[in-house]
């Protein structure tokens, strides 16, 4: 990697960070700039690092143009626009060597504020702007429009693909259509007449996109809902989670209203809080709908005791937690994976719960759908451990699929007639030895009936304080958590060759972690990858644990949660199990890993069993 | 031993319902209770309810939280669904429960504790949503299973057990449930069956949110003399504004009321509520009135009862959510998603 680097090498192959004050309209000039170098066949991620706040605070929102493919930060930054004087000292020291810097020269800039291994571009794009358009509001508006105008000069992006997506956005106002495009026609012109056009750094039309679609996650996760066949939604807003219930109405309103009655097939309950929208989750699935609560850290740290009843009483559930950084409040604008042990363990008593890993906004959907499954086959709460980087950032991914033969598995839930046919009907009797019982709806026969309960039970449903009775249903409730092992979707691998050193990781941290091991793999040091996608652990997590000497988890929270579960639940030597951990709150980046791996195995010596190249 | 099952054998010659099904049929397990205490009174009185509305079994969903009062779901209709939850949050699942299925029969029985402390936020939401929910509050003024502390609903004054008086004021179902506006709204004693069977015969039938509240005396730790919830004190304090008799639809109206007295009702299905005013200056159609009237007489140390509010015809959850007449949970799978071409259809817009 020390051979020079070529300006052809560069094309499709940098990342732009723009900054801005939130509540200025910089978000969809952002989408506009991602979405038109897509639209150009070309790879791209993009991280919106945004405040909590409604207006007037700093955001920054990070493009990386990539022709590989790669999803996750660099940790590199080769052009900062920075439209936000409050943050210009910071905005300027990120830019890497040899990067561009822009930013708006109606103000003169402070000659002290400069770097000599960068070059700084100035643009008057607030002059330019006050001079073409009338109002505050607009011209704001407008400035920052005007820089995906500057951008689309310096880095050769198509102007006709940014007209193609201003008519689409702006369909129904024409009057908006023309105003953006003279804004961006405004920062192209001064740009192409002031500056060498394009940079060394250029978006070079591919055809790599074909087959793939932009999406965030909590949007895929919705769309997995409406296709489960969820009919009930209850929950409470919370960033990041929110978009998620915004979603899935979205596509009810769509697709859920009977084209005869004009009636919804679908329910959104805002609760008065958490506590209340997982109450109102078990209430419906407890009488057959399905049925989910999209959430956060906080709203989690509410729902535990609910989620020991559904534990305990065995009802099914679907709790997306779109993860935040904590503790408490914490940073609720920013991602973390820090939610992995209150989740696992959640509520008092022995509990232990499913939890499923995606790890981009295509998992999302198929493991929301996969969610609705396990918890009516498992009859227990399952959480989909998404976070905030997966769900509010637009991924590039593949097209999500879809099975027509489908239909929702409603696990062993009995039919009236398969009721009428048993002598007695005992809810938690394990007829199949597998730890997972029977259950009925309310509404089908005096015989169907059972009741649930949290406090003691017997197999037969009744109360209880009798200790062997109490341990044969606590018991089956472990054998049911075995038997919820061998049902989880397994572990992904990418095995590069008979290595002793192994990388784990779950969710968001696998774009960074692909990323890494090529990097690595060119620095001759060869590393296998498990990305684990559920817990519990399939015995094949003990396989890989087992097979590699130095295992590396890489996680986004302090104290090593993924760690601290793997050495609870699983048979691997503590001592094998090397953290590297992320959690400033930005997502994790591919340099980060790189850095951890190298500093324990050493640049260049390989910890490879037989040759490496 | 923790629980008894009840023999179900029928005598040949007890009364039959429409359903051809006895009083037995609408039984639960044996009450753990102490004896005397105003909850099995209420249970019977449901039990007993149930029957006379000729109610399938099957279709009656039992929700309950924690306390003595929520252990009593157990004790009748072991025929239907019983859900007993955590404290405090039964009216979430209550929530949950009709949002799935708004065909069947939903009645919770909670207490003070339940509703007016820990579960404060719950009923208030629950009355807010019109949740089609028969919710009962066993009231005693007490935590019995915890041995005696003061409920939310003690009297300012009203002494423990050992003599300590309560200081803090109390928070009134009653008046809570008509500040936000509930529809049906009633206060009862354990003590007097005839009237609250006909209650809860008419809360089970309304469109919405039907809250009675029931004074329960706690034989154990609050029947004693200073206690504003013991027997001796509600039966010398309760004073009954309005009498409700409860008509099921297609009855004949037998009952002869003197003129001017009866105020007819009709419930959204067709049954009627025939109110017998017993206090003449007592309004049950008048929200603001009603809210007054009782207040004051709380003042004076008198409990009114009946269905102290009534407004039949209006918006439930489900209209207020403009879902199907039918049940949510048996909407075909085929209607819920568009398929692979329709994913299509959308996909296009993340291009």
């Amino acid at each position: 990697m020390k051979a020079k680097v070529k300006e052809r090498d560069r094309d499709n192959d940098f990342v732009v960070k723009i900054a801005t004050v939130n509540g200025t309209g910089s978000a969809s000039a952002n989408a506009l700039l991602m979405k038109s170098i897509f639209r150009m066949g070309v790879p791209v991620m993009g991280k919106n690092y945004f405040p909590s706040n409604i207006q007037g605070l700093p955001t920054w929102y990070e493009i990386r143009v990539t022709k590989d493919g790669y999803v996750a930060r660099s940790g590199r930054l080769d052009i900062m626009v920075a439209m936000n004087a409050e943050t210009y000292v910071r905005d300027l020291k990120e830019v890497s060597t040899g990067g561009y810097l822009i930013y708006d020269s109606t103000w003169p800039r402070s000659a002290l504020l400069q770097r000599d291994d960068i070059t700084i571009i100035g643009v008057p794009l607030a002059k330019l702007c006050n001079e073409n358009f009338e109002g505050v509001r607009s011209r704001i508006l407008m400035k920052n429009i005007s820089y995906v105008g500057v951008l689309a000069a310096l880095l050769d992006i198509d102007l006709e693909k940014l007209k193609e997506l201003l008519n689409e956005t702006y369909a129904s106002k024409a009057s908006l259509i023309a105003a953006n495009l003279k804004a961006i026609e405004l920062g192209h012109r001064y740009t192409k007449e002031n500056f060498a056009c394009p940079l060394p750094f250029k978006v070079r039309p591919m055809d790599k996109t074909k087959g793939n679609i932009m999406i965030d996650g909590n949007t895929a996760a919705a769309l997995g809902c409406v296709y489960a066949g969820a009919t009930v939604g209850a929950w409470y807003p919370i960033t990041p989670s929110t978009s998620l219930m915004d979603g899935f109405k979205s596509f009810c309103q769509k697709l859920r209203v009977d084209p005869e009655t004009g009636k919804k097939n679908f329910m959104i309950i805002q609760a008065e809080d958490e506590l209340a929208a997982i109450g109102i989750v078990l209430g419906a699935s407890w009488n057959g709908a399905r049925a989910f609560t999209p959430t956060s850290g906080p709203g989690i740290s509410l729902m535990n005791e609910f989620l020991g009843l559904a534990y305990y009483a065995e009802v099914p559930a679907v709790i997306f937690n779109v993860q935040r950084v904590g503790p408490s409040t914490g940073m609720p604008t920013r991602t973390q994976q820090a939610d992995i042990m209150l989740c696992a363990y959640a509520s008092h008593g022995d509990t232990r719960h499913v939890l499923l890993f995606p790890a981009n906004p295509q998992e999302c959907f198929y493991q929301a759908v996969m969610a609705f499954d396990l918890a009516e086959r498992l009859q227990t709460p399952v959480f989909v451990m998404s976070d905030l980087d997966i769900g509010m950032n637009d991924w590039m991914c593949p097209d999500l699929k879809w099975d027509d033969s489908y239909r929702p598995d409603r696990g062993k839930m009995l039919s009236l007639e398969e009721v009428l046919k048993l002598d007695k009907f005992f809810r938690f009797v394990d007829r199949d030895e597998d730890g997972i019982t029977y259950r009925t709806l309310p509404g089908m026969h005096p015989k169907a009936a059972y009741f649930t309960r949290g406090s003691g039970h017997t197999q037969y449903g009744g109360y209880t304080e009798d200790s062997t009775e109490y341990q044969i249903v606590l018991d089956r409730l472990k054998r049911k958590f075995a038997t919820a092992a061998r049902m989880m979707p397994k572990a992904v691998f990418e095995q590069r060759g008979q290595f002793d050193v192994g990388i784990v990781a779950v969710g968001s941290s696998d774009g960074a972690v692909r990323e890494a091991l090529d990097i690595l793999q060119a620095r001759g040091v060869g590393v296998n990858y498990m990305r684990i996608r559920a817990f519990p652990f399939g015995k094949e997590v003990d396989d890989f644990l087992d097979e590699h000497e130095i295992i590396f988890v890489v996680e986004q929270n302090r104290d090593a949660q993924l760690r601290s579960l793997l050495t609870l639940e699983t048979p691997v030597e503590k001592s094998k199990l090397r953290s590297i951990l992320h959690y400033s709150g930005l997502s994790i980046s591919s340099e980060c890993i790189v850095n951890g791996v190298l500093a324990e195995v050493g640049e260049g010596r390989g910890r490879a069993i037989g040759a490496v190249s | 031993m923790s629980y008894l099952l009840k023999p179900k054998v029928a005598h040949p010659s007890l009364p039959r319902n429409e359903l051809g099904l006895t009083r037995r049929d609408y039984e639960g397990v044996m009450s753990t209770l102490c004896a005397g205490c105003g909850h099995d009174s209420i249970t019977a009185a449901i039990t007993e309810a149930c029957w006379g509305l000729s109610l399938e079994p099957q279709n009656i969903v039992k929700l309950s939280g924690i306390g003595c009062s929520s252990k009593t779901t157990a004790y009748f209709v072991s025929g239907g669904h019983g859900f007993n939850s955590v404290h405090g949050r039964m009216p979430s699942i209550a929530t949950g429960a009709y949002a799935a299925n708004r065909e069947l029969h939903y009645i919770g029985v909670s207490g003070d504790g339940d509703t007016l402390s820990i579960g404060l936020g719950q009923f208030c939401h629950a009355i807010r949503r019109n949740i089609k929910l028969l919710y009962i509050i066993e009231n005693n003024g007490v935590y019995g299973l915890t041995k005696g502390q003061f409920s939310a609903s003690a009297d300012v004054g009203s002494k423990a057990k050992k003599g300590e008086a309560n200081t803090q004021q109390p928070i009134d179902p009653v008046l809570t449930a008509l500040s936000l506006g509930a529809t049906f709204v009633a206060r009862s004693f354990s003590g007097d069956k005839e009237q609250l069977v006909p209650l809860i015969q008419a809360g089970f039938n309304h469109k919405g949110f039907a809250l009675i509240d029931v004074l329960s005396p706690c034989v154990t730790f609050n029947d004693h003399e200073g206690s504003t919830k013991s027997y001796v004190f509600t039966r010398e304090h309760y004073h009954e504004a309005v009498h409700t008799d409860f008509v099921a639809p297609m009855k004949e109206i037998t009952a002869q009321y003197p003129e001017g007295e009866v105020l007819p009702v009709t419930m959204h299905d067709g049954a009627q509520i025939r109110l017998r005013k017993i206090d003449r200056n007592y309004n049950p159609v008048d929200r603001p009135a009603a809210y007054e009237y009782i207040q004051r007489k709380m003042a004076e140390k008198e409990f009114l009862t009946g269905l102290l509010y009534v407004e039949p015809s209006q918006s439930d959850f489900h209209d207020l959510n403009d879902t199907p007449a039918g049940p949510l949970n048996q909407v075909p799978y085929e209607k819920l998603t568009p398929g692979s071409k329709g994913l299509q259809k959308i996909l296009s817009r993340y291009r």
